[in-house]
């Protein structure tokens, strides 16, 4: 949906090399999308490879995943919220409060898995509905409903979880969320059909609007794209279905992380919300102009309310995926960094503080870099306090190229 | 008057508050032709307007609309009737391209899934339509486009809808002499294809190549509603100064008591 298209209608399509053009063209302008966390995670990744040899075995590729799932998952719900040029800095407390409600009713009460994931998420929705209320209807900055609610919630994981007991999760399934993996058939099997019915969608769709006269991608520009994603693709199965147990004889370790295709899963949802239904529409119509939105009749109280709810549903995951990955839940599940980590990650992918701008991918790329970095200076032995200032500077580092391609953008015309 | 109006306004009043900002105002808008809407600064040009949308409820006063007396309670009402408005500020979204933007709320669906061929292909109808041909892309971001094209795709965006009145609250003030041309020629276009247009504007230039009629607000009052073919600059400038010119206006010592 990127491509340029005239109004005069011609059905030829534009070479890729004029697609190239507009790309470098827009990147000059300001508008630098994903190039930063792309360039970044390169970058990383070769300076740790270089460095720590380890960085690249399988065992580590595939605790890259389960190590960075939870606050990723929780920076896609956030993108919702950074859409509208608002924020959750209660996301990560949020997460904690509703992984503890799991905890509690799954061992302590025993209920099944799926109930108490189901009660979880219900947790996140209902936080969501209160959040979003206090901002649109009373009109209280975000800042500060979610600074207090950051306050509050860490009370209320503590009042969950008896004033601070560990509750250990036992359930298989729960456990298997970050702990398990897809057996290598399956794993390819998937990759396989994603690939395959990406190449069928965007077929289906050029050709629709070359039938219908509209400028359509040319199957260079679709060759391309599929291409990239199944050699991406493979190359990540081929990797993760590698032996990676210390001791394989004893016992076999292979197979894509499960929170793998979860957090596909998810991206695919949400991607599809915000760029093909009048609603993901609406959301950015509200980021971009707010005034203008109401005039176009856009219930904006409701666009904005569904954003926290959005956002704290996905927090729930995270907090479930954080739960199932530690074995457990303590009061500190969703505190310390996560919540620093997942605004890092939406804004390191290139999602806009300012609001109107951003994509759900965005969580993921800038996710991966937050991972990487966590990861890799762990295996170089840094300690904590030099994790967190770097990754402090990275966060900022990524804000401040936001600003700056706000104000470039601005001066050539294309905020 | 050879026509009927397709919209006319009888005995508006509208008070913000202790403040009564019209006064029994009349007013009508005929198809097929430009009325322009003058009058000074706070004369109440913008209220009487957002009035027409739906935006400021009227205190007391009739509205036909083709003849009918009708009741607008709401910007919905009067978007549903065929009223459109373009405000001055323009209201569009600077990260939406050009046809997120003339289908902003209004969005076409096929299930679930936004139908963007036929938006696409209804936007550039549209656009063709009114002759224009400055925009490079239809997929391009509003924040990309020159003032003009701006004006224009708010104009677009209006007359989308099979609109029958199209009211422009001064959509040349911030623009150069080549875009001013340009948003002129296409606000005639609309008129000779047969829509009802409101033109608000200071530009007495303006007003008097592209306008049939003109109506002059005087401090909340409608001082004359004329055919811009009887009358001169310097009458209209008198009726928006001083209220009346000769035998035209308002009768003396009436417009000074708001
Ligand atoms: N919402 C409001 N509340 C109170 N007073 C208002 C409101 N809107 C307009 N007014 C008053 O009504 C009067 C007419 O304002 P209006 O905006 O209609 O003038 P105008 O003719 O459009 O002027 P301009 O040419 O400057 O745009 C002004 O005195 C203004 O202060
Ligand atoms: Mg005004």
């Amino acid at each position: 949906m990127t491509t340029t298209t005239g109004p005069v209608r011609t059905a030829t399509a534009p070479p890729i090399s004029s697609q190239v053009r507009d790309y470098f063209e827009r990147v000059r302008g300001g508008d630098l999308g994903a190039l930063p966390a792309v360039i970044g995670l390169v970058v990383l990744c070769v300076v740790f490879a270089s460095l720590s040899p380890s960085f690249l075995s399988p065992i580590n590729f595939a605790n890259l995943f389960t190590q960075g799932a939870g606050v990723t998952v929780i920076a896609m719900g956030l993108v919702f919220v950074l859409l509208l040029g608002e924020i959750d800095l209660s996301a990560g407390f949020a997460s904690g409060v509703c992984a503890a409600v799991m905890a509690v009713l799954l061992t302590n009460e025993g209920w099944p898995w799926y109930l108490s994931v189901l009660a979880a998420m219900l947790t996140g929705v209902v936080i969501g509905l209160a959040l979003g209320s206090l901002v649109a209807k009373l009109g209280i900055p975000s800042f500060v409903v979610t600074l207090a609610a950051f306050l509050a919630f860490q009370g209320v994981a503590l009042i969950l979880l008896d004033e601070g007991t560990n509750i250990s999760i036992r359930d298989e399934t729960i456990l298997a969320i970050a702990n398990g993996n897809l057996s290598p058939l399956l794993g390819w099997l998937l990759a396989v059909i994603g690939v395959v019915v990406y190449a069928g969608l965007q077929l289906i769709q050029a050709h629709r609007r070359a039938a219908r006269g509209l400028v359509a991608d040319s199957l260079a520009v679709i060759a391309v794209r599929v291409g990239a994603l199944a050699v991406l693709s493979g190359l990540a199965v081929y990797v993760l279905n590698l032996e990676r147990s210390r001791n394989p004889a004893i016992i076999s370790l292979t197979g894509v992380p499960i929170v793998v295709p979860l957090i596909v899963a998810l991206l695919i949802l949400w991607t599809f919300v915000l760029r093909r239904t009048a609603y993901g529409r609406h959301v950015y119509a509200v980021g971009g102009n707010a005034e203008a939105a109401r005039r176009a009749g856009i219930n904006v109280d409701r666009i904005r309310i569904s954003a926290f709810v959005i956002c704290s549903f996905m927090a729930s995951i995270g907090g479930i995926v954080a739960a199932s990955r530690a074995n457990s839940v303590d009061p500190n599940t969703g505190g310390s960094t996560v919540l620093l980590f997942a605004v890092g990650a939406a804004v390191i992918g290139g999602t806009s503080l300012f609001g109107g701008k951003g994509r759900v991918l965005d969580a993921i790329l800038g996710g991966a870099v937050v991972a990487v970095v966590i990861n890799g200076m762990g295996l170089m032995g840094y300690s904590a306090s030099v994790k967190y200032v770097v990754t402090g500077a990275v966060l900022l580092l990524s804000a401040g190229v936001d600003a700056l391609s706000r104000k470039r953008a601005s001066a050539s015309g294309r905020r | 008057m050879s026509q009927a109006p397709v919209l006319e306004l009888r005995g508006i009043d509208k008070s913000f508050g202790p403040v009564q900002v019209l006064h029994d105002v009349a007013f009508s808008v005929y198809p097929g032709e430009v009325t322009a809407l003058v009058g000074d600064n706070g004369a109440g040009k913008s209220t009487l307007v957002k009035c027409i949308g739906g935006i400021h409820p009227i205190d007391s006063g009739e509205y036909f609309f083709e003849g009918e007396k009708v009741h607008v309670s709401g910007p919905r009402d009067a978007a549903a009737m065929g009223v459109e408005i373009v405000y001055q500020d323009l209201a569009l979204c600077d990260n939406l391209d050009i046809v997120q933007n003339m289908f902003l709320g209004r969005e076409r669906r096929s299930g679930l899934v936004l139908d963007e061929a036929t938006m696409e292909e209804m936007a550039a109808k549209t656009l063709s339509g009114l002759s224009v041909r400055t925009v490079k892309s239809l997929r391009q971001h509003v924040s990309s486009l020159s003032g003009g094209q701006r004006q224009t795709v708010a104009i677009a965006k209006a007359v989308l809808w099979n609109s029958k009145v199209v009211i422009l609250d001064e959509p040349t003030a911030a623009l150069g002499v080549a875009q001013t041309a340009q948003v002129l020629e296409l606000v005639r276009r609309l008129a000779d294809n047969g829509l009802a247009v409101v033109l608000i504007s200071h530009n007495m230039n303006d007003v008097f190549a592209v306008s049939d009629r003109i109506a002059a607000l005087y401090l909340g009052r409608m001082a004359a509603q004329v055919k811009t073919t009887e009358v001169t600059h310097s009458q209209i400038v008198e009726l928006i100064t001083a209220g009346r010119s000769g035998e035209l206006g308002l009768p003396t010592g009436n417009g000074a008591s708001a």
